[in-house]
């Protein structure tokens, strides 16, 4: 595990949410340090992304109180809020980029609101982020011109824009194929050790979270909140719960194939 | 077959070319061989009539030469099973393939399946209280949204500089290019209406030349700017509620809000300026085009020249006329506005949601028009202009 200082940056206290009558997390407490890689894992359903909806500000939880840097997030006003917001970006499952604009005009909008960069600094900046996230020269190209991973890169450049101290990510690998997922994960390695951000990334890709995680917790839809809190490589060697052993090794292989001794089985039919 | 029992619905066949099925006796119980080639495009052999009239009985079945096959003879073994199930009477198929008795197992038997849940029958209060609460709801979205909106404006008049001129004109183009064509025909085509109506009854009376009046007087006081803000309505105020819905699908929305920036000031303030500014315009536009409507149904059919036509109309229509039509025009236009960014960015993510918001934006903005137009209709009448 890495030796990260012990100062946490993000503080979740007895976080209760969901949607309308639906409780999805209880009582949730949580605490990430400052340069931590951070996996939020579990089942479908469990309630990840519900809690990163929380964390950015997109869900209103039922109690609880969320801090980043000692600062209350769910009870700050307006001018607070927004202060809070400059700290961190988010990269969405799908994305999430402004179709009506390119690519360097969706980085250059968060330093334009937050920013008094002139415009040749801000393209400046734009710049440098592409080059970054591997995206040079494509600053003119609408997100629909570009394939997926590319548009995965593109939407981690904007998240960067403001050098965040905190990054978000939402299923970085989802829809993306082994190799390019494996670029991605350089990526993120690649921002993590050169700026000393702190990543929450949410993600059932075990490839991922063995490859980055300093630490991963796990929650479970029927308990509703964590089950196990730890480095990836001892849960799965030692947790005692099944559920916990069973996701972080799903090895196992499948029964053999069934011989038929009378003939070809189950065929679907082809006229 | 034992007492009322029967099988579920006894196709009226007999077994197919393909599939084969023989019953035997083995012991007291009945054997039953399957052979054959069974495709679910030929129909489902029937047990009655595999099995002929007699008491329930223990079926064994057993493969014999049987070629290839699908899921109909996974539903012949269920049917069988199902019948053995309610006659209380043993169903054997060990002796099928590994893969055969494993379909049939993940078919769960009626009695054990889970009944699907049907909603209690709800009583008329609760379906009420569910209204009122859906209702509610809906209210508030539209107040906080309405307030979003003037905390916007408030904001745009203490920093013009920060407002989004150039996404404000490139929606007063869109909004012109997309309403002009429709706008022309329509205010063309209700000018000849009204004309022809007019027309028919003032002949009688040798006033014909008061079409001009009555022409004028509808037109530029109601039916131009009403008939504009009704196709603004259809075209720009459902294009807004379909872009501002498919990007809330897409979580652009989201993510602009997560960089500090507020969605209402970046995407819905400058379409309302835009629709508000163009409105009174396209109303101006449609008021002439009326006019012209009316003057060609007047030259034609009543022999009224033009120059006649125009100095009547210009006698009769006042600029306070002009002036009530176009100031309406203002509200309408705000209205086409709140209603689609409004249903565009409440909108359910899906493509249902989008499209729901998107008719939903239309009807809106039609009946806050008409509503703004009836309650202009009784302050005008008051002030008596």
């Amino acid at each position: 595990m890495k030796n990260n200082p012990a100062m946490p940056v993000i503080k979740v206290k007895d976080l209760t949410c969901g949607y309308g009558d639906n409780v999805v997390l209880r009582d949730l407490s949580l605490a990430v340090r400052a340069r931590e890689v951070l996996f939020v894992i579990g089942g479908s359903g469990c309630g990840k992304s519900t809690l990163l909806r929380c964390l950015i500000g997109l869900l209103k939880p039922f109690h609880g109180d969320i801090a980043y840097f000692g600062k209350s997030f769910t009870a700050a006003d307006t001018g607070q809020r927004r202060d809070i917001l400059k700290t961190f970006g988010v990269l969405y499952q799908n994305n999430a980029l402004w179709s009506s604009m390119t690519l360097a005009e969706n980085i250059s909008l968060p330093l334009e609101e937050h920013t008094s960069l002139s415009r040749a600094d801000r393209e400046d900046v734009v710049a440098l982020k592409l080059t970054e996230v591997g995206l040079t020269g494509s600053g003119e190209l609408y997100p629909a011109e570009l394939s997926g991973g590319m548009q995965k890169r593109a939407a981690l450049a904007r998240a960067l824009a403001l050098d965040p101290a905190i990054v978000f990510f939402d299923e970085p690998s989802e829809g993306l194929d082994p190799i390019v997922s494996r670029e991605m994960d350089q990526l993120i390695r690649q921002v993590s050790d050169n700026f000393g951000t702190t990543m929450i990334i949410v993600s059932h890709q075990l490839s991922s979270i063995f490859r980055l995680a300093d630490r991963v917790i796990m929650l479970d839809h029927d308990t509703k909140g964590i089950i196990a809190e730890g480095v990836p490589a001892e849960l799965a060697a030692t947790s005692p719960d099944p559920r916990v052993k069973d996701f972080l090794n799903p090895g196992g292989d499948l029964p053999k194939r069934t011989n038929d001794p009378l003939g070809e089985g189950l065929n679907l039919v082809t006229k | 077959m034992a007492g009322n029992l029967s099988l579920p619905e006894a196709r009226p066949v007999i077994p197919t070319a393909t599939a084969q099925v023989q019953a035997g006796v083995n012991g007291s119980d009945r054997q039953v061989t399957i052979g054959g080639d069974w495709e679910l495009s030929e129909r489902v052999p029937s047990w009655p009539t595999v099995l002929g009239k007699g008491p329930a009985v223990n079926i064994l079945v057993i493969p014999g030469k049987l070629g290839k096959w699908d899921t109909s003879l996974v539903l012949f073994l269920v049917h069988g099973r199902s019948w053995c199930a309610a006659a209380q009477k043993r169903f054997n198929i060990e002796a099928l393939p590994e893969n055969l008795q494993t379909l049939l197992r993940q078919v769960p038997e009626k009695a054990t399946a889970k009944p699907i849940m049907k909603a209690a029958a709800r009583s008329g209060w609760d379906m009420a209280l569910d209204f009122a609460t859906r209702w509610e709801h809906k209210a508030r979205q539209n107040v906080s949204f309405l307030g979003e909106c003037t905390l916007g404006f408030m904001g745009m008049a203490k920093h013009p500089r920060r407002f989004r001129w150039l996404d404000c004109l490139v929606e007063m183009q869109r909004c012109w290019a997309s309403a002009l064509p429709m706008v022309s025909l329509v205010s063309f085509l209700v000018g000849v209406i009204l004309a022809f109506q007019s027309a028919v009854q003032l002949q009688q009376f040798g006033a014909a030349i008061y079409v001009a009046d009555l022409v004028g007087l509808s037109v530029v006081r109601e039916l131009g700017p009403m008939m504009a803000a009704f196709i603004v309505a259809g075209g720009t105020g459902a294009r807004f509620a379909a872009q501002l819905g498919n990007m809330k699908v897409d979580d652009e929305i989201d993510a602009l809000e997560t960089v500090g920036i507020s969605s209402v000031n970046f995407l819905a303030l400058p379409r309302l300026v835009a629709v508000t500014v163009m409105m009174p315009i396209l109303a101006l536009y449609a008021n002439v085009l009326g006019v012209l409507g009316g003057m060609t149904v007047s030259a034609v059919m009543l022999n009224i020249p033009a120059s006649a036509y125009w100095i009547e109309t210009q006698n009769r229509v006042g600029f306070s006329d002009l002036a009530t039509g176009l100031f309406k025009c203002f509200f309408f236009g705000l209205a086409v506005g709140l209603a689609g960014c409004l249903r565009g960015m409440k909108c359910d993510r899906s493509a249902a949601g989008v499209g729901t918001a998107t008719s939903s934006a239309v009807v809106t903005g039609i009946l806050l028009i008409v509503l703004a137009d009836a309650l202009f209709a009784v302050i005008f009448n008051v002030l008596r202009i």
